[in-house]
């Protein structure tokens, strides 16, 4: 029994599910027969907690600690599936007993993602068994670190933290420099809002990251490496300290590995959960222990990085990626995806989405069969709007590039962007000034305030938009949106600035209407935004009760008893407790 | 605990290892395998149907034979308990009826292995949702 220990999971008390089902396997005495194994994500996060049934192959969802003994009772001594927490199709309503007949699962690739929700993420024993730490015995052994960045150039491994740099050429470029002392680093500080791809990967499967690394320390000519972890992230964090424990105690980390005389150690730095220290030069100052600021490339840190050292920065998506090429082959990476981005990637599903979660699916698959296939569509049946990709750094995507194939390019040329790969689905009842206007917040909180462009342009943009949802903006002021957004642009200092102004410039290219209906009819149609909404009592239906009076926290209604009430627009504060409170109906948002 | 000293230790390592999660690996994709099911309802677990599948994993083990051994609820044909269904890739399912001890074994020695059919075989007199 594979019961998922991911964060997400874990929140729903999957581990009260373990201890259950250990509880009555021994109350039972069948220790030797049934075996309950903690294991990383299984992605579909949506139906959580997921208990899977080996060898069977059955896929329950949403199971609850009283679930347990109904499945054991029936599913493990009986032979008979519990129907009732079997994955139901939302269309056609059959119970679907088997991940693979399940839309979510059908059109996935899993490589960076191929031991979550398979192995027991705290035992070394079972990534062994699949192939653990092979990747690095075949490089120390049978590889030079040349021909080694060579595989991963003919791969096409692109970075997946966002800037999509080719992998092997950042090896190639630190491995050329001389220095008596070189680092590796894996960037986990992942920052955007609603993506969990790299807590999936550290908390599902950490020692892939270990070998990766230390594969990235034999290329590139360092025997230290070190991970940048956020202290958010606590299971990840505690997953990887036995991980790491345990590759010292085989001796797969530290001196001599493998008896081929390379030495490499790892050891875990905290972030403060800075979206900024995720740009690689910000990321080392933390690192040092000074302000986690960036600072002008170059020299970048192939050069000059961690104290001073060359260092290689990857993220941890692309580490997962990399025994997998070494072992299967480079020809076999590329076969996969488009002509310029190879492989998979992984995309954490959130927003108005009805299969939240994780997923790894082939370059050049369309937003459309990841939304509405895989994803299942737009919760409520709701209409589709727009679909956010690369955080607070991307742009918004709509209808027209729902068949777009997605790669790096092609996002670009769309106007968003690959990103670490956060998705945020919207629906139609989403105001798209409101969205642009919460990535900008989020920007102005987390800019770290060196350059000014950031630091003061943000700010100015975040306020043109609180004015365009308070309607109070003039025409000109969407003219000095667009204007100052393209200033923000140029003259940033790093990444985090020159692209904070995307969400604003994509939902103005693409929802320019809506900004217009704030600024000239004062209406926001998707009804976010409560400057430009009133609640109105219809005196027809009205019929005098005075509930809605007695519940206004402000006093903004007024009315004799019988008679039709009437709500003060001035004093209305919009919090909706009149229309809560009304029996009658009389109460409706204008 | 003991050091791995070379890549030839970790591969061996890796072999001793590798029965930890062989069910779960199968289980993937157990349509490409050798699939039996014994069915253990109570009216077979009373006829020894435990036993049975017992004799299935351990041979299967012992010879290395690449299947999944998996128990369902009652077939129906409570008569002729247990009964075992085995479905190797591409061909139909069949389901042996009597299988006593002695005589999963001889359904191993002559269906599994070679492919010649033993006495006790129960004619499919129903379909189910899948094949519909």
């Amino acid at each position: 029994m594979l019961v998922c220990g991911g964060t997400g999971c874990h929140a729903s008390k999957s581990d009260d599910i373990l201890r259950n089902f250990q509880d009555l396997i021994r109350s039972k005495g069948l220790e030797t027969e049934v075996q309950v194994i903690k294991t990383g994500c299984f992605g579909f996060c949506e139906k959580g907690p997921i208990v899977k049934m080996m060898p069977d192959n059955t896929f329950y969802t949403q199971v609850k600690p009283e679930d347990c003994a109904e499945i054991l009772e029936e599913h493990v001594i009986k032979g008979r599936r519990v129907n009732r927490l079997l994955y139901q199709d939302p269309e056609t309503k059959e119970y679907k007993s088997d991940s693979k007949h399940m839309g979510f699962y059908k059109k996935q690739i899993r490589i960076a993602l191929r031991n979550c929700g398979f192995i027991n993420p705290e035992n070394i024993d079972e990534y062994i068994a699949r192939d653990g730490y092979q990747a690095l015995g075949k490089v120390l052994t049978e590889l030079t670190p040349e021909a080694t960045i060579e595989i991963l150039k003919k791969s096409g491994l692109r970075g997946r933290g966002g800037g999509g740099f080719p992998t092997g050429l950042k090896w190639e470029i630190t491995r050329a420099v001389k220095a008596d002392q070189k680092y590796v680093v894996c960037n986990a500080d992942e920052g955007d809002p609603g993506a969990f791809m790299d807590r999936s990967v550290l908390e599902g499967d950490p020692h892939t990251v270990l070998e990766a690394m230390a594969i990235n320390g034999y290329c590139t000519g360092a025997d230290k490496g070190v991970i940048y972890i956020r202290a958010e992230y606590p299971l990840a964090v505690e997953r990887l300290k036995i991980a790491m424990k345990q590759a010292r105690e085989y001796g797969l980390l530290g001196n001599d590995i493998l008896g081929t005389g390379f030495n490499f150690d790892i050891e875990i730095r905290y972030g403060a959960g800075a979206f900024v220290c995720g740009e690689e030069t910000a990321l080392i100052h933390s690192m040092e222990g000074l302000r986690g600021e960036p600072t002008v490339k170059p020299p970048f840190p192939s050069e000059s990085g961690f104290l001073g050292k060359p260092t290689n920065v990857n993220n941890v998506e692309t580490y997962a990626n990399i025994p997998a090429i070494i072992l299967k082959g480079a020809d076999w990476f590329a076969s996969i995806g488009t002509a310029k981005s190879k492989g998979t990637k992984v995309f954490a599903l959130a927003g108005k989405i009805n299969n939240v979660g994780l997923i790894e699916v082939p370059m050049g698959i369309t937003l459309r069969e990841v939304i509405f296939e895989i994803g299942g569509g737009i919760k409520n049946d709701r209409k589709f709007k727009a679909v956010q990709t690369g955080g607070p750094s991307g742009g918004m995507l709509t209808e027209k590039d729902l068949d777009t194939p997605i790669d790096y390019d092609n996002l670009i040329a769309a106007g968003s962007m690959m990103g670490s790969g956060g998705m945020i689905v919207m629906d139609e009842d989403d105001c798209m000034v409101g969205m642009a206007k919460f990535y900008l917040e989020f920007t102005v909180e987390e800019s770290c305030g060196k350059c000014s462009p950031c630091r003061i342009g943000n700010k100015r943009l975040f306020e043109l938009l609180e004015k365009v949802t308070q309607g109070h903006a003039v025409m000109d002021d969407l003219d000095k949106l667009r204007n100052l957004s393209y200033v923000i642009k140029d003259t940033s200092l790093c990444g985090l600035g020159q692209t904070s102004p995307n969400p604003v410039l994509s939902s103005m290219d693409n929802f320019y209407h809506e900004y217009l209906e704030h600024v000239r009819d004062k209406k926001c149609r998707a009804g976010n935004c409560k400057s430009l909404m009133q609640y109105i009592i219809n005196a027809e239906n009205c019929i005098g009760c005075t509930l809605c009076a007695r519940n206004c926290p402000v006093d903004a209604i007024a009315g004799e008893r019988k008679q039709a009430h009437v709500i003060d627009q001035d004093k209305c504060i919009k919090c909706g407790a009149c229309m809560e409170k009304c029996k009658f109906n009389a109460i409706f948002i204008k | 605990m003991e050091k791995i000293k070379s890549l030839a230790d970790l591969k061996k390592m890796q072999d001793g290892l590798r029965a930890k999660i062989d069910l779960r690996e199968k289980s993937n994709d157990p349509d490409k395998r050798i699939q039996v099911k014994v069915a253990m309802a109570t009216c077979g677990i009373a006829s020894g149907a435990k036993e049975v599948m017992e004799v299935f994993i351990e041979e299967f083990t012992k010879r290395n034979i690449d299947a999944v051994v998996t128990q369902t609820g009652c077939m129906g044909y409570c008569y002729a308990e247990p009964t075992v269904e085995i479905t190797k890739p591409g061909n139909e399912p069949i389901t042996f009826g009597y299988v006593d001890v002695k005589k999963a074994s001889k359904i191993i020695d002559k269906y599994i292995l070679n492919n010649e059919l033993v006495d006790g075989i129960i004619p499919v007199n129903y379909e189910t949702i899948d094949n519909k």
